[in-house]
């Protein structure tokens, strides 16, 4: 605690410690900021200039932000997004969202308690005339799909506007700190996100015919063909002929009693705190969807010095690359399948979660019930398409493209390449170019990236036990082929030569890991007979390095599906600070030397279950289906069954959608309940989507030459 | 297939359902035609919620202060939360001549039997604090008008229509009427063909088509209007804020905050923008937000979370179109309610009844005499 000087005003002289900082990361460099106090309820805190107001706080160690006005449970944040309003505090007097607001020097931050009081400003306001901009072709988003599409019409010339509504272009790139899937050629497959994030960012900027707009918000595209748009607190009015919706995705939520606790959010929300922000939002979290989304996020906790508790995933098998759920598991989280989350538990925020194993139809086991201690829950249960845009252009009649998830969800591979075909598309429509200007094998492409998981193989490793070759720990059919085109003998090939085939060494290793290297699934080793028939040395990739390892040390080795096969020395460790990437090598039995696959860093004592279950006498009912106005399973599954099967009248009954995020969460866990009462989709009529994307200050909107 | 109902009301909207409450309530056999898949989901879930008996003329003037008594005492009577504030409605003059205009108005309204009177520039500002003072002469101040729910009114009306054995057809439009010795005898729809003694046309902006199904030529001509709404903050004003002066693009506009602690607000384009486009525009925002921080500059960090678009039915001389037109002598026509159906509704939905129970009083005849279908519409309605 330090003692430091503080304004009259200011109750507390105990400045707390920022702690919650990350400070080593493997991937990330950890700039040096300069830092600014603030005040959070009386207190001074520390933040780091320019830094959003919730991520300050996270890194003081505050979680609860505020209290709902409807019940007066705790709130904090949820998508760190912009979207919701959960975030919200009192800043300076005036209600913000606090993940999209950034901290400045002496600030003064309040909780929002309940409804907040409006500031008594009565000073008459001047009004500026509105900007009103034309441009080609406005894409909205300025994630993978979004600039590849525009380095496309850039080299056409053609006038583009690029806005996101973010800092920094890339989208999701930016908080990607694995690499990448898919091919070299097509999608920098090998290449850690952010870095593909940075080149294109690199190559937008090359185009003189490409304005971007940061920190730009799309509100609405409106009747009248014109979007309007906030940028930099900016309202101003866009006319485009073309818009593609690069918009991304939204992610979905689950209904669970305690799902309205403090500390629950999405996937999104984590890793824009922990990549993004470098704060360290928990200690101890648990994993809901074993997707790729949920996978990495867990991979990136253990990077962030996060323990992981576990993850559970409903279906017998997880949804995302074997490899990904293959190198957590082996790194120490379990992973349990066929569980689902049962209750969140804790008085306002996350103290413990508990899962149950499931049968076929997703209904809970007695017995099986197990609780967890952890602090936080991160719900990665999968995407939806941004298609509003889409919908809202269409209604406009100006024509528009989507691409990436806005159009479908796949990963940004297939994002990049579909939005270099829909700006490559959009640049023939232009410029009233008859033919086609798409290739047919493009489109094919296009498919082969977004191809879900294949079938799972056996190893296919060589039967000798001499010199020096690759383990391929990838056994299962996905659209990734690095390793292939990386091997400078070309001994790696895929099985019948396609993106999507299991990848197989047959040919002459120089040992020079290249592969180990590439390989995005950190899913290749290499054994080396040469020295020591018996005893051969295993070579393993290695990034998680804030868990230092070094030669001497003990490590419990693995097999691919993390069974232990004994503890063994750490005999040499090798750097490659280029590629954030260590080499690890053991000496081990020949015995166990081809099925070696990673080694365990989470001690195992993170992962015990608490000795009692905690069950919650609430029954699935009290779950929340619309969190900005508290609306309960209960009062909507109340009107399903006297036969409401129209969203927009649930919403004018319960206020379910009425809210500041519009309906963005609660539409789908409605359509879900709706589904789970039997009723048809046919029969759901979804509700009607209105302006705005995002709340706005009325004193943005004036034109000073309004007619 | 066909039924036989005592009467068919067609839309389940502002006026069809109080309608259809009160008939079966009266014992009638009822079915609502709504083309929508639920009740409210045309234009009355767009009305922004203010219910005023502040009108010029006796008929309207009497049927909302019977709208004030239902929706006020609902909860007490009927047990549903629709959300009623007593919120009060007040019109503020900026210059000599509308402050004059409103106060010679205000002895019509008196003699009516209207609680209003006339606030001074400082009264005004305890009640609206932060409200532009330059130039303001004062204001009316209506207490006893007030504001709630339009979706929970609907939702309300339709649970209790279903209770008194009310039959609704969503998703079902009426495609026409087999018309003999003046009177319906048959209603087709889209889904089936039903048989009834009387029809209530409560149509809305759809009017003008079912009277043309009918061979009648109501002059019901929607307009489109926008409104919004915003964050909900605690309550920091009093009443309904109307500014009735004309401005380039627009006549008055009018905001207010609701139970909920929002602010809704809404502006009438000028000129008007005739036809039925449910789409935003951007023109909305910038225009609105300009006049309401004009006089209100207070609103300015209140955060916009929605916007929409609706219409207003509107008759040539703003006053409702309600009665039976000599040529089809069983079709009951509430229509034309100039943007007012929510706040008339209740009202009128015990008046329709009356007329097609045959049990009008003279106080009813009064009242129609504003609404007649056969008036000239030279005269033009001082609050449109």
């Amino acid at each position: 605690m330090v003692e430091v000087a503080c304004p009259s005003y200011v109750r507390s002289f105990t400045l707390l410690a920022d702690n919650n900082r990350i400070a080593i990361h493997p991937i990330l460099p950890i700039p040096e900021r300069e830092e600014v106090y603030f005040y959070w309820n009386g207190q001074k805190l520390k933040a780091k200039r320019g830094e959003m107001i919730a991520s300050a706080l996270i890194a003081n160690g505050i979680s609860i932000f505020g209290h709902h006005h409807k019940d007066g449970s705790a709130q904090g944040i949820f998508c760190a997004n912009g979207q919701c309003s959960q975030c919200s505090v009192i800043a300076n007097g005036i209600a913000v969202k606090s993940c999209m607001t950034a901290v400045s020097e002496n600030m003064i931050v309040q909780s929002l308690e309940g409804l907040p009081v409006l500031p008594t400003i009565d000073t008459p306001l001047n009004f500026e005339p509105l900007e009103y901009v034309k441009t080609d072709v406005l894409i909205i988003g300025g994630g993978p799909a979004g600039l590849s599409a525009a380095i496309e019409l850039g080299k056409q010339n053609i006038p583009t506007l690029l806005i996101d509504d973010k800092y920094a272009l890339g989208g999701k790139l930016v908080l990607q700190t694995h690499k990448f899937f898919g091919s070299q050629e097509d999608s920098s497959a090998g290449t850690r996100g952010i870095e593909i994030g940075r080149n294109l960012a690199a190559d937008v900027a090359k185009y003189n015919s490409i304005e971007v707009w940061l920190n730009s918000t799309a509100v609405f595209v409106f009747s009248d063909k014109k979007v309007g748009i906030l940028k930099d607190g900016i309202y101003k009015i866009v006319e485009p002929k073309r818009i593609l919706n690069t918009a991304g995705a939204r992610e979905k939520f689950l209904r669970f009693p305690g799902n309205n606790l403090a500390r629950i959010y999405g996937a999104g929300a984590f890793q824009t705190l922990v990549n993004r922000d470098l704060v360290r939002p928990t200690q101890r979290l648990f994993i809901i969807g074993g997707g790729n989304v949920g996978l990495i996020a867990g991979y990136h906790s253990l990077q962030a010095g996060i323990e992981v508790v576990g993850l559970a995933e409903a279906m017998p098998v997880c949804g995302g690359y074997k490899v990904h759920s293959d190198k957590l598991k082996r790194l120490g989280v379990p992973i349990y399948t066929s569980h689902s989350i049962l209750c969140a538990n804790g008085k306002e925020a996350v103290e413990s979660i508990t899962i149950a194993e499931i049968d076929k139809n997703f209904q809970p086991l007695p017995g099986t019930e197990k609780t967890f201690a952890c602090d936080t829950i991160l719900i990665a249960v999968g995407l939806n398409p941004l298609s509003e845009f889409t919908l809202e252009a269409m209604e406009a009649g100006i024509p528009v493209e989507a691409a990436g998830d806005a159009l479908e969800i796949a990963e940004a591979s297939s994002a990049m390449f579909n939005g270099k075909i829909a700006g490559v598309k959009i640049a023939a429509e232009l410029k009233g170019t008859r033919e086609n200007p798409i290739p047919e094998e493009w489109y094919a492409k296009a498919e082969e990236l977004k191809s879900p998981p294949g079938k799972t193989k056996n190893y296919q490793t060589p039967e000798k036990e001499e010199g020096i070759f690759p383990i391929l720990h990838c056994l299962q059919e996905i659209p990734c082929n690095p390793c292939t085109t990386v091997c400078p003998t070309n001994s790696i090939k895929t099985e019948d030569g396609s993106l999507i085939a299991v990848p197989v060494y047959q040919g002459s290793c120089i040992g020079c890991g290249k592969c180990l290297l590439i390989c995005p699934g950190l899913a290749i080793t290499l054994v080396d007979y040469r020295k020591d028939k018996e005893n051969p040395t295993v070579s393993i990739v290695y990034e998680v390095s804030n868990y230092p390892v070094k030669t001497g040390d003990k490590k419990i080795l693995n097999d691919i599906d993390a069974n232990e096969l004994g503890e063994y020395i750490i005999t040499a460790v090798k750097d490659f600070p280029k590629q954030h990437t260590q080499i690890v090598k053991f000496q081990v039995p020949k015995a166990i030397a081809k099925k070696v696959a990673g080694f365990r860093i989470q001690n195992k004592n993170v992962s015990t279950p608490l000795g009692n279950p905690v069950i919650l006498e609430k029954t699935s009912d009290e779950a929340m289906v619309c969190l900005c106005e508290r609306v309960s399973v209960s009062q909507v599954r109340e009107l399903i069954k006297k036969g409401i099967t129209d969203l927009n009248q649930i919403k004018a009954i319960t206020r379910a959608g009425m809210g500041p995020c519009g309906s963005k969460t609660c539409e789908v866990l409605i359509k879900g309940l709706l589904r789970a009462e039997g009723i048809p989709e046919k029969e759901v009529v979804p509700n009607t989507k209105r302006p705005l994307f995002i709340e706005i200050p009325l004193e943005k909107f004036p034109d000073e030459r309004a007619k | 297939m066909k039924k036989i109902y005592d009467i068919i009301v067609i839309g389940a909207g502002s006026i069809g359902l109080p309608t259809a409450y009160n008939l079966a309530k009266a014992g009638m056999k009822v079915l609502v035609l709504e083309t929508e898949p639920s009740p409210g989901q045309g234009n009355n879930k767009k009305a922004i919620g203010g219910v005023r008996a502040t009108h010029s003329d006796f008929g309207k003037i009497n049927i909302c202060l019977r709208s004030i008594e239902i929706l006020k005492t609902w909860q007490e009577d009927k047990g549903e939360d629709i959300g009623w504030l007593s919120n009060g409605y007040s019109y503020p003059a900026y210059n000599e001549k509308d402050a004059k205009e409103l106060q010679d108005l205000m002895q019509i309204q008196q003699n009516f039997g209207l609680n209003i009177k006339w606030l001074s520039p400082d009264e005004y500002s305890e009640i609206v604090p932060g409200i532009l003072k330059e130039g303001l002469q004062g204001s009316t101040y209506s207490p006893e008008d007030g504001s709630c729910s339009p979706l929970l009114v609907s939702a309300a009306y339709f649970e209790h229509c279903y209770k008194v054995g009310v039959e609704f057809h969503f998703q079902e439009c009426v495609t026409g009427f087999d018309i003999s010795a003046g009177k319906i005898n048959k209603v087709f729809t889209n889904k089936g063909i039903y048989s009834c003694a009387k029809v209530v046309n409560s149509a809305g902006s759809y009017a003008r088509e079912i009277g043309q199904l009918a061979n009648l030529d109501l002059p019901v001509f929607p307009e489109n209007h926008e409104a919004g709404i915003t964050e909900p903050v605690e309550r920091f004003f009093g009443p309904m804020v109307i500014d009735m002066r004309l401005a380039p693009g627009s006549a008055n506009f009018y905001f207010y905050q609701n139970n909920e602690g929002q602010i809704v607000f809404c502006i009438t384009p000028d000129p008007p923008v005739a036809g039925i486009d449910n789409r935003s525009t951007s023109v909305f925002l910038p225009m609105c937000s300009k006049r309401m921080l004009t006089i209100y500059p207070r609103l300015c960090n209140l955060k916009v979370r929605r916007t929409w678009r609706g219409q207003y039915p509107m008759t040539p001389d703003g006053f409702p179109v309600v009665g039976i037109m000599g040529e089809v002598n069983n079709l009951v026509n509430a229509v034309g309610m100039c943007g007012q159906g929510f706040m008339l509704g209740p009202g009128m939905g015990e008046l329709i009844t009356r007329i097609c129970l045959e049990s009008t009083t003279d106080k009813d005849l009064k009242i129609l005499e504003s609404f007649d279908p056969y008036r000239q519409f030279t005269s033009q309605e001082a609050f449109k």
